[in-house]
C-alpha cells in the first residue's frame, strides 16, 4: 500500500533567507518588486497620489459654496462630478488601500517575523491591478462628458441616465470598470494579508500575541474579502444595466417625456448590495485606525494596553456585527418599520465593543508616562474626534431622528468627523512613526507640530458648524444653495468661514508633503529604534528592514507586544524577541 | 501543539474549555497546523468567491420574485425537441453529469498526485479539463439556442426580461469559472507531466518551485466551481 498522506508534508512555516527570491536588476528590485515594503511604498504613494486629487476636488466644492456664483467654470454639472469623485477616491483609493495595501504590507510581515508576504508573486500583481484602477477612474477626467456625478453612492437609477453627468457618457462605465478592477485587485492582496496572519507567524508569536496594529489590519482585509463581493455584483449588474440595456436595477421610466426601454429592476436592491459593502467599508477603515492607535498609545505612553483581549474581541465583535447593520443608510428607502427597528438596534449594539476599545485607550493613558510626541498627539486627537463622530452616528442610527437629518449637512459632518477626519489622523500619527523605519529618518519635529496643530483644529473649525447647518435642514450635494429660504445671512457667513478653514487645513497638509521628502535627506538621524518600542519591527538588524527583513534568522518571541514600564527591568520597554523574565509582565495568561 | 513558548525551555500547559479553543485558534506561528500556505489561500479565496456567487443568486431571487411580470417557464425553455417530443431540462441533465463527473477524475487525479504517479495524475487531469471544456461547449450551444430563440439580456419573447439578464450573467460568470479552471488544469497538467515537482523546476512568472500539493488546490478550486453549478441549476433551471 502507497501511502496517500501528503507525503511531501507542510512545508515549514519559516523562510529561510536564501530561498527568498532575491531580485536581480533594478526593474525588479524597484518597480516589479515582490518585497512586501516596496510594494508598500508603491501602494502608499499611489494612495496620496490620487487622494491629492480628491483633496482638490474638495477645494473647487468648497469654493462653490463658500462663494456661490463666484466661479463660472464650477457648474452644477461639474460639483456633481467633483462631489462623486472626491467621495468615492477618498473611501476606496486613498483609505482603503493606504490601510490595507499601504500599512499592511509594511507592518504585518515585520509584526508578525515574517521574511515577507506568503506570496509574494500575487501581491506584486495586487499593487499593479490597483494602479490600473487608479488609471482607470482618472481616465474619467478626460473622457467626453467627464467623470460621473451620480453621488458616491451611484444610486440607481440616476446613475445612469443621461441628466446626470457621465450617466451616458463614459464616466459611469470607467467608474465601475475601475471598482471592478480594484476588488480583483484587492483581493490578491487581501489573501496574502489574511494568510500570512493565520499561517505565517515567527515562533512563539501566538494569535493573542500579536500587536493590535495587526489585528486591526486582519480582521479588516477578512472584512473586506466578505463585504466587496457585493459592490463587485453591484457594480457588474450596473454596468450590464447601462452597457446592454437590462434592467437589474431600472425599473419602467420616463426621460424628457420618452419612455426608456428599461422596465422591472429594483433599485432598492443596487442600495442594500451597495451598503451590504458600504457599511463594513467603514469598519475597514476604522479597523486599522482603532489597532495602530492603540500601539501608539501604549509605546507613547510607555504603558501596556489596557484590556489586551477586551481589545482583540472588540475588534472581532465590531468586524461581525458590522455586517448587520447596512440597512441604517437606507431608513428613508420607505422599508418596512420592523427592519427599521432591527437595524436600529444592532447599530446601538455595536455601540458597546467601540465604547470598550475608548474607554481602554483612556485607561491605557490613565497614569501612564505620557510623552507628547507627534504620534501621539494625533493618537489622542483621534480619540477625541472619534468619540464626536460616534455620538452623532448613535443620532443618525435611530431611525426617529435619521429621518429628518437624512441627506443634510448633518450626515456630511457625521461621516467625516468618524470615517474620515479620525482615520486620517491615524494616517498621519501612523507616517509620524513608522517614517524613521521606512526612511532611517526622522520627519521635522517643528514642520510635524504645525501640521498637527493646523489640521486638528482647522478640522474641528470645518466639521462642526456643518452640524449646526446640517440641524437647519441645509441639504447636501447642493451645488447652489444661495436662494433657499433656510440659509439666512450668517449661514452663508458660516459656509464661507468652512470653506476658508478647508483652504487652511488643505494647506497644512503640503506642508507635511513638503516634510515627507525634505526628511528623506534632511531629517534626523533615527537609528533602529528611535520609540524604544518592543514590536518586532523596530528589532530588525537593518533601518530600514533589508529584503527578508531580519537578516539571517528569524526573531523568536517570547512576550507580548506591550511590556512597557515592566517593574524590576533595565529599561522601560522589553522588546518581543527578549529572552528571559524581568518581572511582573501584565501579558494576559 | 497548542504549547507556547514563554521563556526558552518552558512551556505552558494547554488551557481547557472555550479558552482551550480559543488557544488553538491562535497558537503559535499556524491557525491551522496541517495546512500549508497555498491550501489556506484558496479556502479564503473560495469563500470571498462564495459571497460573490451568493450575491449574484440573491439578486437574480431578488429579481424573479418581484417582477410582476410572468416568469418563463424553465422547463420550457431549456426543453431540447428530440426524436419529436419535447424532453426538458435534457440538456441541462446531460451538462450537469458531465461537471459532476469531471469532479470524480479531478478526485482521482488528486490521489494519483500524492501516489506520485505522474502519468497518471497528468491523464486525469486533462480528462477533467477536457469533461470541463466539454460542460463550456454545451453551454455555448444552450446560449446560442436561446439567441436564436430570441433571447436577449434586455428580453425575451415569453416573459419577464430579467429572465435573459440573469441567465446570462450567472452562466457567463460560472462558465467564466469553468474556462480558467480549464486553462489552469492543463497548467498543472503539464507541470506535472514534466515532473516539474519532483525536479523542483521553477514556475516561468513566479520563479518559485511547486509541490504536489498543487494538483490537490487546483481540485479545490474545482470541486467548488462544480458545488456552485449545483446551487445553480437547483435554483434557475429546477424553481
Amino acid at each position: 500500500m502507497v501511502d496517500i498522506t501528503p507525503a511531501d508534508g507542510i512545508p515549514p512555516a519559516e523562510v529561510a533567507e536564501v530561498e527568498l527570491y532575491h531580485p536581480r536588476s533594478w526593474w525588479t528590485k524597484y518597480v516589479f518588486s515582490q518585497d512586501a515594503k516596496v510594494i508598500a511604498i508603491q501602494y502608499s504613494a499611489t494612495a496620496t497620489g490620487i487622494g491629492l486629487v480628491a483633496l482638490v476636488l474638495s477645494w473647487l466644492m468648497r469654493l462653490q459654496l463658500g462663494f456661490p456664483g463666484t466661479f463660472d467654470f464650477i457648474t452644477p454639472e461639474a460639483y456633481y462630478q467633483f462631489i462623486t469623485m472626491h467621495g468615492m477616491i477618498m473611501v476606496i483609493y486613498l483609505l482603503t488601500a493606504l490601510f490595507l495595501g499601504g500599512f499592511g504590507n509594511y507592518l504585518i510581515p515585520l509584526m508578525v517575523g515574517a521574511r515577507d508576504m506568503v506570496f509574494p508573486y500575487v501581491n506584486m500583481l495586487s499593487y499593479w491591478i490597483y494602479l490600473l484602477a487608479v488609471l482607470v477612474l482618472v481616465s474619467g477626467f478626460f473622457a467626453p462628458g467627464g467623470p460621473t456625478g451620480a453621488g458616491w453612492t451611484l444610486y440607481p437609477p440616476q446613475a445612469i441616465l443621461s441628466g446626470t453627468p457621465g450617466g451616458q457618457g463614459w464616466g459611469i462605465i470607467l467608474m465601475l470598470s475601475s471598482l471592478i478592477l480594484f476588488i480583483i485587485g484587492f483581493t490578491m492582496g487581501g489573501l496574502n494579508y489574511v494568510v500570512t496572519v493565520l499561517q505565517g507567524r515567527t515562533r512563539g508569536m501566538t494569535m493573542m500575541r500579536l500587536p493590535l496594529t495587526v489585528w486591526g489590519i486582519f480582521t479588516a482585509t477578512v472584512m473586506a474579502l466578505l463585504a466587496f463581493p457585493a459592490l463587485f455584483v453591484a457594480s457588474v449588474m450596473m454596468l450590464l444595466d447601462r452597457a446592454l440595456g437590462t434592467s437589474f436595477f431600472m425599473p419602467a421610466i420616463s426621460e424628457m417625456g420618452e419612455q426608456l426601454p428599461h422596465n422591472g429592476g429594483s433599485p432598492i436592491l443596487f442600495q442594500h448590495l451597495f451598503w451590504f459593502f458600504g457599511h463594513p467599508e467603514v469598519y475597514i477603515v476604522a479597523l486599522p485606525a482603532f489597532g495602530i492607535v492603540s500601539d501608539l498609545i501604549s509605546t507613547h505612553a510607555r504603558k501596556n494596553i489596557f484590556g489586551y483581549r477586551m481589545m482583540v474581541w472588540a475588534i472581532v465583535g465590531i468586524g461581525a456585527l458590522s455586517f448587520v447593520v447596512w440597512a441604517h443608510h437606507m431608513y428613508v428607502s420607505g422599508m418596512h418599520p420592523y427592519f427599521g427597528f432591527f437595524f436600529a438596534t444592532t447599530t446601538l449594539i455595536i455601540a458597546i465593543p467601540t465604547a470598550i476599545k475608548v474607554y481602554n485607550w483612556v485607561l491605557t493613558l490613565w497614569r501612564g508616562d505620557i510623552h507628547l510626541t507627534i504620534p501621539m498627539l494625533f493618537a489622542l486627537a483621534f480619540i477625541v474626534t472619534f468619540v464626536n463622530g460616534g455620538l452623532t452616528g448613535l443620532f443618525l442610527g435611530n431611525v426617529v431622528v435619521d429621518v429628518p437629518l437624512s441627506d443634510t449637512m448633518f450626515v456630511v459632518a457625521h461621516f467625516h468627523m468618524v470615517m474620515g477626519v479620525a482615520p486620517i489622523l491615524v494616517v498621519f500619527g501612523a507616517i509620524y512613526h513608522w517614517y524613521p523605519k521606512v526612511t532611517g529618518r526622522m520627519l521635522n519635529e517643528m514642520l510635524g507640530r504645525f501640521h498637527f496643530w493646523v489640521t486638528f483644529l482647522g478640522a474641528y473649525l470645518i466639521f462642526f458648524p456643518m452640524h449646526y447647518l446640517g440641524l437647519m435642514g441645509v441639504p447636501r450635494r447642493y451645488a447652489e444653495l444661495t436662494d433657499m429660504t433656510i440659509m439666512t445671512e450668517s449661514a452663508h457667513h458660516l459656509n464661507s468661514f468652512i470653506s476658508i478653514m478647508a483652504f487652511i487645513v488643505g494647506f497644512a497638509q503640503m506642508v507635511f508633503l513638503f516634510n515627507l521628502i525634505w526628511s528623506i535627506r534632511h531629517g534626523r538621524e533615527a537609528g533602529g529604534n528611535p520609540w524604544r518600542a518592543t514590536t518586532l519591527e523596530w528589532q530588525t538588524p537593518h533601518t530600514p528592514p533589508a529584503h527578508g527583513n531580519f537578516g539571517k534568522d528569524l526573531p523568536i518571541v517570547y512576550r507580548w507586544a506591550y511590556d512597557y514600564s515592566v517593574p524590576g527591568a533595565k529599561e522601560d520597554f522589553i522588546p518581543q524577541n527578549m529572552p528571559g523574565s524581568f518581572g511582573p509582565s501584565r501579558e494576559p495568561a | 501543539m497548542a504549547e507556547t513558548l514563554t521563556h526558552i525551555g518552558q512551556t505552558e500547559p494547554r488551557p481547557t474549555g472555550w479558552q482551550g479553543i480559543a488557544a488553538d485558534w491562535s497558537s503559535d506561528q499556524r491557525a491551522f497546523k496541517n495546512v500549508s500556505w497555498g491550501k489556506a489561500m484558496m479556502w479564503i479565496f473560495l469563500l470571498s468567491d462564495t459571497f460573490i456567487f451568493g450575491c449574484f443568486l440573491l439578486s437574480y431571487m431578488t429579481a424573479r420574485i418581484s417582477t410582476r411580470v410572468p416568469w418563463p417557464n424553465p422547463s420550457e425553455v431549456f426543453a431540447l425537441r428530440i426524436g419529436g417530443s419535447d424532453i426538458p431540462l435534457i440538456l441541462i441533465a446531460i451538462m450537469t453529469f458531465v461537471l459532476i463527473s469531471s469532479s470524480g477524475t479531478m478526485a482521482m487525479a488528486v490521489n494519483f498526485g500524492y501516489r506520485r504517479d505522474r502519468r497518471k495524475t497528468a491523464i486525469l487531469m486533462l480528462v477533467t479539463a477536457a469533461l470541463g471544456a466539454t460542460f463550456v461547449g454545451m453551454q455555448a450551444f444552450e446560449w446560442t439556442k436561446l439567441i436564436t430563440e430570441g433571447v436577449r439580456p434586455w428580453g425575451n419573447p415569453w416573459g419577464a426580461a430579467q429572465f435573459g439578464s440573469c441567465f446570462f450573467m450567472i452562466t457567463g460568470f460560472h462558465g467564466t469559472h469553468v474556462t480558467i479552471g480549464v486553462i489552469f488544469l492543463i497548467i498543472v497538467a503539464r507541470k506535472v507531466w514534466r515532473g516539474d515537482y519532483d525536479t523542483g523546476r521553477r514556475g516561468f512568472f513566479t520563479s518559485r518551485t511547486g509541490r504536489y500539493e498543487n494538483v490537490e488546490i487546483m481540485g479545490l478550486y474545482w470541486h467548488f466551481v462544480d458545488l456552485v453549478w449545483v446551487f445553480i441549476f437547483a435554483f434557475f433551471y429546477l424553481w
